[in-house]
């Protein structure tokens, strides 16, 4: 292809978006509905994820020592737990610093707590994390079994659940997004389908005229392009303005600081990015799935 | 040039439009189709141009197999045909300029040739004031004129034209007539389909009446020889 037909075909195809009037608005319009859902869809998914995975990682095991343990047994342990495949990191923390902490975490109450310095009733722990959350509760069964172990304890009940629901969460999550992005194609290029088949004779013209095959389809390509990229424009500027306002109003909200979303900078852009991509794709492979059948002249 | 041999078609609803044509026409030739509507011309046309292909029978063009030509190469055999078409097929989105500079655009053309020669052509239809009209704009003759334009526009070797003079008033028939004799007499094979006894008996050339799918008459310089 000659650079001139190559220019000539990016023409057309812009050319196009004008010259067919009432359909691309319908064609746009139908992409710009289920953009926007779609990127409504994939932040949240996105940001409950997120959650999911914030959450995961904050389980900890709390391995109490035994108080009749010595140096010896103590370090053993702590080489012990670290063998265990499963395992990321594992931290000492003295009965001095579980009681700091205790003390912190109770806040005004705490300070009357600070009486048992003298006396420190609390074990010496050790913290451990797991490479994949998921293993938390096998890893606490194996050590339960070590000499010098007092007592495990992660939350038994709860983290079981919550690695339930998150697992849940995210195959649902996963299933809705999939089966969205999957209607948005068909929707999308059905619309775009049923321009072209008011265009047919045309493209039956065009190869009574001696068009090639390819010659026909790059206009479209690039119509088909364009359009999927209008349609993203109105989506992204929903996503940008509305994910912006909701990171100010969370943070303004302390009865909501728990929730911590993904930061406006770049999880808003990079979602962007995969709206317009998908309104691309999605208007080139419409257009050029709809042109193929009327090309066999 | 052009070379049929025992070429049947039936089509798919069970109508038999040709039953067994043989024609020889060579480069240069100016060849009328006569006969009754409904008797094959259209189906005889088509078949030069690869629209519609036979049930039965070899045609060979510009030396061109046409039976073992492959689909990716049927556009290039019809960049070296120009047809007129009998409903026009214009592409109704673009202007008469657009249209007629299609049909070098699609053979890659640079952008000042593309010009220079629509722009002579549409002055040799006599539609050079109307170039940036769109086929609906036009009356059924002017947009005759614009199919007819966009088939020489290229210099093809042969010229196909079904009816081109139908919807033309008996002035700008001549004058299409004309340019058909000009562009023949550089060499270029013209074939056409047409209902008009003047015009046969007038501009003698080679007559073949097609009936029943059948050429039951070739004769040069021959007449019309149905009653108008």
């Amino acid at each position: 292809m000659k650079l001139r037909t190559a220019k000539r075909h990016f023409r057309e195809g812009i050319k196009n978006i004008f010259r067919n009037g009432w359909m691309t608005v319908a064609s746009v319009g139908a992409v710009t509905t289920t953009l926007i859902l779609v990127g409504a869809f994939l932040a949240l998914m996105l940001n409950l994820n997120q959650m999911a995975d914030n959450i995961e990682d904050d389980v900890e095991i709390k391995v109490l020592i035994d108080l009749t343990a010595n140096e010896t047994q103590i370090k053993s342990l702590g080489e012990q737990i670290k063998k265990i495949d499963e395992v990321d990191t594992v931290s000492f923390s003295s009965k001095e610093e579980e009681l700091e902490n205790l003390i912190e975490s109770m806040g005004e109450e705490g300070k009357s707590w600070k009486l048992f310095k003298q006396d420190n009733p609390l074990n010496h722990a050790y913290i451990v994390k797991a490479t994949d959350p998921l293993d938390t509760v096998d890893i606490a069964d194996k050590i339960k079994d070590f000499d010098a172990v007092q007592e495990v304890s992660y939350g038994k009940d709860v983290v079981q659940k919550l690695f339930q629901f998150n697992e849940y969460a995210r195959t649902i999550g996963l299933v809705l997004i999939v089966g969205l992005v999957f209607t948005a194609i068909f929707l999308i290029s059905n619309t775009i389908k049923i321009t072209i088949m008011a265009r047919s004779k045309e493209i039956g013209i065009m190869k009574l005229v001696g068009a090639t095959n390819g010659f026909i389809r790059w206009p479209f390509f690039i119509e088909g392009m364009l359009l999927g990229v209008l349609g993203a424009i109105i989506p992204i500027a929903i996503i940008i303005s509305g994910y912006y306002y909701l990171e100010n109003t969370l943070s303004k909200q302390i009865s909501f600081s728990f929730v911590e979303i993904l930061p406006f900078n770049p999880f808003a852009w990079q979602l962007s990015l995969i709206i317009l991509a998908i309104g691309a794709f999605i208007g080139m492979w419409g257009s050029i799935m709809s042109v193929r059948k009327f090309l066999k002249v | 040039m052009i070379h049929m041999k025992d070429v049947y078609k039936t089509y798919a609803n069970g109508v038999t439009a040709l039953n067994g044509i043989n024609i020889d026409i060579d480069q240069g030739e100016f060849v009328y189709i006569v006969g009754p509507s409904g008797a094959g011309k259209s189906t005889f046309i088509k078949l030069m141009y690869r629209e519609v292909k036979p049930t039965q029978g070899s045609i060979v063009i510009n030396n061109t197999d046409m039976s073992d030509l492959k689909e990716k190469k049927v556009p290039f055999l019809r960049r070296n045909i120009g047809v007129i078409f009998q409903d026009f097929k214009l592409l109704p989105k673009l202007s008469v300029y657009e249209n007629v500079a299609f049909a070098l655009e699609v053979i890659e053309e640079s952008p000042r040739n593309i010009r220079k020669r629509v722009m002579d052509v549409l002055e040799l239809v006599g539609l050079k004031n109307k170039a940036r009209f769109i086929p609906d704009e036009l009356s059924g003759g002017e947009q005759q004129r614009v199919s007819i334009a966009r088939a020489i526009v290229n210099h093809p070797k042969i010229v196909i034209a079904d009816e081109p003079t139908g919807n033309l008033d008996p002035d700008t028939s001549w004058g299409i007539m004309q340019v058909f004799e000009e562009i023949n007499s550089k060499g270029t094979t013209i074939i056409m389909a047409t209902h008009s006894k003047h015009i046969v008996n007038t501009i003698k050339k080679r007559v073949i009446a097609v009936e029943d799918g059948l050429i039951v008459r070739d004769e040069h310089r021959g007449e019309y020889g149905y009653e108008a």
